[in-house]
């Protein structure tokens, strides 16, 4: 599809979205009349800049039913958000906007180059959260036999991963790292497996862990992006170049802006993503703040998909710690680590005592660090130390802990405990 | 000839060596010796067992971090001067003892001392050349 037939379809459906959240929507409707902004001032995607942003805030202040634009009777489901950021969002489905939200994972799971012959492990959570029915729908629309895995109890995984010679595996990224420990202590091969590929999304990663995880399944490793508010994973996806996400845009439009002024960049520009829906029944969204901090590109993609590129969000406009007065992303410690050679099983504890922050890592020691005199891990605890604070500019104090011990669950890693009570 | 000593990862936390001494009992065996090395953060608890292999995989299954360390076991009469003479020797040697624990045993003639040097190997040499009786595994069991 040619760039300007995507605007096309784009313009035609946008004017259609907005007519009908305006209707239906009496949130929004108070939203744009305090901007003075009417439907019939959106002609195309030229004009959206002129609707207002919805936030975060926004969805709480409406919860539950507050943004539902169709009466309930026509929705079939509701997922919610996992709360890791504050109290919990909740998204409405009819069954128009679970089919498209389905098309949309059958497309990643297409580029990840998935078809009906293939043996999909679905092992995000389901529930609740999107992952799992996603990929689940995704999976079927496609034609994988699927398996319904869900998250957790490991040793089941692996069992059905080898027995039913699972070829695509879909999961977080720290799962899939976390299988990939647990079949290298059980003395499997990445090559005894059949996996050929893996669609890992939900939570940040970095480029070394995509290797890392690459290495041990012995399979290529695609992104996924999405959001709950905005139907769940899918709403962008990785093809075989691995450079980069494809925004479904024929569903969202994607804008990138300054996320202190709001103002609209060009492509190219690294700011906040903000999304709009086209074709939304249940919980249209008009100009979405994601939070998340990418850039936009439309250069040529060598897999022939003409759909804008997002790169992997850089970190959140919302997540970075300011821990004695720097700025701190947790992706940087990911980096020393995966640098240091550790897996990237580590927790960041921030408090504040005396006036004082106090910024601990703890990090899981590998089998080589650990030897019956002390002197040894005090020192490789010192080793980290001195690469985290050539990496941050601030001195963390880190602690070895044992194997295992931070908690990984199955669903979202939580590596960032911060005690302080910046906010109220 | 060396002995196996269990070292065992014990973090500052509540109920850690509770695991630890549980599983121990629960698999039925017995401690000959222990010592303790600790920081602020965390500690290395060091044991010789009747049994360090099944002792290992209790721990394990019961979530701690352990490994086997081969250390030196010599038995010594036990009387005034006996650790002063091996001391001595392993001083004359050059040898560094990075750490050492004793413990008695019921007949109380003998005692026994567990030495981390840095080459077990050369350290038994020597301390056999000078007439010191090595512990062997069997030791352990029939003490």
């Amino acid at each position: 599809m040619s760039a300007e037939n995507i605007k096309k379809i784009q313009n035609e459906k946008l004017v259609k979205q907005v007519r009908y959240v305006y209707d239906n929507v009496e949130y929004y409707r108070r939203l744009m009349d305090e901007k003075g902004v009417k439907p019939d001032d959106i002609k195309g995607t030229e004009d959206l800049h002129k609707l207002p942003f919805v936030k975060k805030d926004d969805l709480r202040e409406a919860y539950p039913y507050g943004l539902l634009a169709t009466d309930i009777k026509n929705c079939v489901r509701i997922h919610s958000t996992s709360g890791t950021t504050g109290k919990r969002v909740v998204a409405f489905y009819t069954q128009n906007d679970v089919d498209m939200w389905e098309e949309c994972c059958a497309r990643a799971i297409v580029a990840a180059g998935g078809d009906k012959h293939d043996v999909c492990q679905v092992s995000y959570g389901y529930g609740l959260f999107t992952g799992g029915a996603g990929l689940h729908g995704g999976s079927h629309r496609v034609g994988c036999l699927t398996l319904p895995m869900s998250s957790g109890n490991t040793d089941r995984q692996i069992q059905f991963m080898m027995d039913l010679n699972a070829t695509l595996l879909c999961c977080t990224p720290s799962y899939a790292a976390y299988i990939g420990e647990t079949l290298k202590e059980k003395g499997i091969k990445p090559e005894d497996n059949k996996l050929k590929a893996g669609i890992f999304g939900a939570e940040p990663w970095t480029e070394e862990m995509r290797r890392n995880i690459e290495n041990s399944l012995g399979i290529k490793a695609y992104d996924i992006y999405g959001l709950t508010e905005i139907s769940g994973p899918g709403v962008a996806f990785e093809c075989e170049e691995q450079s980069g996400m494809h925004i479904n845009e024929d569903h969202f439009i994607a804008e990138i802006i300054n996320p202190d002024t709001g103002e609209v960049l060009p492509l190219g520009s690294k700011g906040e993503l903000v999304f709009t829906s086209l074709d939304k029944e249940a919980f249209p969204l008009l100009r979405y703040r994601t939070r998340d901090i990418c850039i936009l590109s439309r250069e040529k993609c060598s897999c022939g998909r003409t759909f804008v590129k997002m790169t992997k969000p850089m970190g959140r406009s919302d997540d970075m710690m300011i821990i004695r007065g720097v700025n701190v992303f947790p992706s940087q410690i990911e980096t020393v680590l995966l640098n240091c050679g550790y897996a990237p099983n580590y927790q960041i504890i921030v408090d504040r005592v005396n006036n004082t922050d106090t910024f601990d890592v703890h990090v899981e020691m590998r089998e080589e660090d650990f030897s019956d005199i002390p002197n040894g891990i005090t020192q490789r605890e010192k080793q980290l130390q001195s690469a985290m604070k050539t990496m941050l500019g601030i001195n963390p104090r880190v602690r070895l802990v044992a194997p295992k011990s931070i908690a990984r669950s199955e669903g979202k890693a939580v590596r960032v405990i911060d005690k302080r009570k910046l906010i109220d | 000839m060396a002995v196996k000593q269990l070292s065992i990862f014990v973090e500052n936390k509540e109920g850690k060596l509770v695991t630890i001494t549980d599983s121990i009992a629960e698999a039925g065996i017995d401690i000959r010796a222990m010592s303790v090395a600790d920081t602020q953060d965390f500690g290395i608890f060091r044991l010789i067992v009747t049994d360090p292999e099944k002792a290992k995989e209790a721990l394990e299954s019961s979530g701690c971090f352990v490994s086997i360390t081969k250390v030196v076991g010599v038995s010594i009469p036990d009387e005034p001067g006996s650790l002063a003479k091996i001391v001595h020797i392993l001083a004359r040697h050059n040898i560094n003892i990075e750490y050492m624990y004793a413990f008695i045993t019921v007949s109380k003639k003998f005692a026994s001392v567990v030495l981390r040097v840095e080459d077990n190997d050369k350290a038994e040499t020597i301390l056999t050349e000078n007439g010191i009786r090595l512990l062997e595994e069997k030791d352990i069991v029939s003490m």
